[in-house]
């Protein structure tokens, strides 16, 4: 474990030595003191552990490729934005615009989440992106949906009790969303439709979600305790009719 | 059976004496407008968008596409279009889509500037015999130059240059993406951005791998749909840009319509084949001018710090958004005016949202120059950039360099037929079907646009030697050598030009 003293240092400074700690070859890299920071493992590349003590600050993780990071606090804005591969754990709550565009790799937050999570996230056979969060999330959940899961879970809300915002997966196009509990056709976006899980959604469901709960210290029996909603693009091409050619 | 009141824009006719039923012009159209009868062609006009592929490879010069005469009454007030679009508005309730650049006539601002030259008071020069520099460097410049002497007494340069793009002349292409125009396109512009020294942009769709031997002369870009960026992507080019907006769309996103995405492009995107690929209107981590420092500052932590670009689109509050990017930490600030061009865009916003390059070209220079922080930036100017002229125009109201995109598309044989949404263009630009993208040999074409390039080198050293200066930077933001003919005070006054006369 290779520590760094993330106390009082200017985020480029920082970076520069977590970029540096890569190079030399280190595969575990713990932060500590971390407080505010930009741009924690942005542009990073091949695999190693990052943790990461203390509330990191916005675009964690942007362009990320392959490394893991570990934070044990709260998490800010813009995480993950246009991640490419590896994977984040979060044990408190997440800002907004988590996710945004992401296209490989896995996001998984114990709590809540804030506005436009997992917008436009695309994703193609073998490559395809997931976000889960362990608590409600705020509006367009998401949106422009091309590709990926997502998967909304409500773990500390009472049954039946709504956990999605308004424009739940407007825009959305390809992908596939999961939402613990009960979904109001009236918080959706008009282009998703809500369906019952079958056998095969089942078998993503427990593969993702066994994973998401070894990482955060969490009961699987106990969060497949309630079923899910799957909301699905209506049409592949929700705008086919909107122009005259 | 229902006729559309919105009749045919053309009529193709054939000359049966001339036609020797060669049947060229039934492979060449990609719009199916000809079909063969038995003993002779026929033509179902209605498909016709006036490429004029057909009239090009008929061998008997049989082929002619006439404007269709039986239309609407004229009326001074009502234009074709507006009946047009009306009919068609009834007839589906969409909103009426259009390709390439604004075409309503109207005050065309370069063609009122003209450019100084010399005459007896100080001598002009003869680009043909005498040294003369095009070259071109974009990026932040720093506002000071400090030196030290080395151990051999020898002055040393201590300070820390900024990344900055070589071009052997002050053009660059414009972005289109893999998916807008086809692949053979893109490698045009990838072959001769190599071979003039300029650079060519990615546009929003990814880069290709045939393209990754030409990437020290691409830019790469970043839009809001994100279609192909990875940190390989973004390290890939000499510089990244980031899209806000396109001179052609103000406001709005990209939108390359599902005919245009087969399994090739959906592959890059990422997105499922057949939808159309959104690209939303914002951004939606950039809200604000810190937002955007935001992305700017983690794409250069990606790149170990390579120029970032910031492409908007001119709109009316122009100069002060362009401080707001130069402040936020970008090197190139790219203006797209509104007769920029686009693969689709909905025809109220192309013709009728944004302000023309000329005025915002002007409007950024004044005011990065009275914040003082011009040279922090370069300004690319773009959107209707139709020759030499109006490049020599626009740098001499305060454009670093130029970048085209139409003129570059032409000279591969777009005849601005508009059509580009449809994915049906005949001369294999903008469309993905195979049969038609295989008619544009890149090797052919780069040798084309070469020599356009080299054409225009050559007409603004012309300029340049008579305006008696012997390098582009002589001209750079030098408003003194343009005059304006026929324009008002309040006009010239806003381009900083005197009027003809003064």
């Amino acid at each position: 474990m290779f520590e760094i003293d993330a106390k009082d240092q200017y985020y480029r400074d920082l970076n520069d030595m977590v970029r540096a700690a890569v190079d030399k070859g280190e595969k575990e890299i713990s932060l500590k003191n971390v407080n505010g920071q930009y741009y924690i493992a942005t542009g990073l590349r091949g695999k190693l552990d990052l943790s990461v003590e203390g509330v990191p600050g916005n675009d964690l993780s942007a362009f990320m490729d392959g490394p893991t990071v570990t934070i044990s606090a709260n998490a800010q804005d813009n995480i993950a934005n246009t991640m490419n591969a590896g994977k984040i754990i979060i044990h408190g709550n997440a800002g907004d615009v988590l996710g945004y565009g992401m296209r490989g790799g896995k996001l998984h937050i114990r709590g809540d989440v804030g506005y436009r999570v997992g917008i436009h996230m695309k994703g193609v056979k073998r490559q395809s992106p997931t976000i889960i969060a362990g608590g409600t999330a705020g509006d367009f959940f998401g949106e422009y949906m091309a590709g990926g899961v997502l998967i909304l879970l409500g773990l500390d809300s009472p049954e039946n009790s709504s956990i999605v915002g308004d424009y739940l997966g407007t825009g959305m196009h390809g992908g596939a969303i999961y939402i613990r509990g009960p979904v109001e056709q009236k918080y959706c976006g008009a282009e998703v439709g809500v369906i019952d899980t079958d056998a095969e959604d089942k078998k993503v469901l427990e593969k993702l979600l066994k994973e998401y709960c070894a990482d955060l210290n969490l009961d699987y029996d106990s969060v497949m305790s309630r079923p899910f909603k799957k909301l699905i693009p209506v049409s592949s091409r929700p705008y086919g009719n909107l122009y005259a050619y | 059976m229902f006729k559309s009141q919105a009749p045919p824009e053309y009529r193709a006719t054939i000359d049966t004496d001339k036609c020797i039923r060669c049947k060229r012009c039934i492979q060449n159209c990609g719009w199916s407008v000809y079909d063969w009868g038995g003993d002779r062609v026929q033509i179902e006009t209605s498909k016709c968008v006036r490429c004029l592929r057909c009239y090009h490879y008929c061998p008997t010069e049989a082929i002619e596409i006439l404007k269709e005469e039986t239309r609407f009454k004229e009326n001074g007030y009502w234009s074709y279009n507006h009946i047009r679009n009306i009919k068609r508005q009834a007839e589906t309730g969409g909103i009426p889509l259009t390709g390439m650049g604004c075409d309503r006539e109207g005050t065309i601002l370069f063609d009122h500037l003209m450019l100084d030259a010399c005459q007896v008071t100080n001598p002009s020069i003869d680009p043909l015999r005498e040294p003369m520099e095009l070259k071109t460097f974009l990026g932040k410049k720093p506002s000071k130059l400090e030196f030290t002497k080395g151990k051999d007494g020898k002055r040393k340069l201590a300070t820390k240059m900024p990344p900055n793009l070589e071009l052997a002349a002050p053009i660059i292409f414009s972005p289109m993406s893999y998916g807008s125009i086809s692949l053979n396109a893109q490698k045009v512009l990838a072959r001769t951005a190599k071979e003039c020294g300029i650079l060519m942009n990615t546009g929003e769709g990814g880069l290709h791998e045939d393209l990754k031997p030409y990437t020290s002369n691409i830019i790469v870009q970043v839009a809001s749909g994100r279609f192909g960026v990875n940190p390989e992507y973004l390290n890939a080019g000499v510089a990244v840009e980031i899209k806000i907006g396109q001179g052609a769309k103000p406001g709005i996103g990209g939108h390359l319509p599902g005919e245009k995405i087969p399994l090739e492009v959906a592959k890059a995107r990422m997105i499922p084949v057949g939808t159309d690929a959104l690209s939303p209107a914002p951004q939606h981590d950039i809200y604000s001018i810190e937002d955007l420092r935001q992305l700017i500052y983690a794409i250069k932590e990606t790149t170990n710090y390579k120029p970032v670009s910031v492409k908007i689109a001119t709109v009316h509050n122009v100069a002060a958004i362009a401080s707001g990017i130069v402040r936020a930490g970008a090197d190139i600030v790219y203006l797209d005016g509104f007769r920029g061009g686009t693969g689709a865009a909905p025809g109220i916003i192309r013709d009728h949202l944004g302000i023309p390059i000329e005025h915002a070209l002007a409007a950024v220079d004044d005011r990065l120059r009275q914040e003082g922080i011009r040279n922090e930036a370069s300004i690319v100017a773009a959107g209707g950039i139709r020759s030499a002229a109006d490049a020599a125009k626009a740098i001499a109201l305060g454009a670093d360099c130029v970048a085209i995109g139409t003129a570059a598309l032409m000279t591969m044989g777009c005849t601005l037929c508009g059509k580009c949404y449809t994915g049906n263009c005949s001369w294999g630009i903008t469309t993905q079907r195979p049969e038609l993208t295989v008619r544009l040999d890149p090797e052919v074409y780069a040798v084309r646009l070469s020599n356009l390039i080299r054409a225009w080198v050559h007409e603004l050293m012309e300029v340049l030697g008579a305006l008696g200066v012997n390098a582009i930077e002589s001209l750079r933001g030098s408003r003194e050598r343009l005059r304006g003919v026929g324009l008002d005070a309040q006009t010239l006054d806003m381009l900083g030009v005197k009027p003809a006369g003064r």
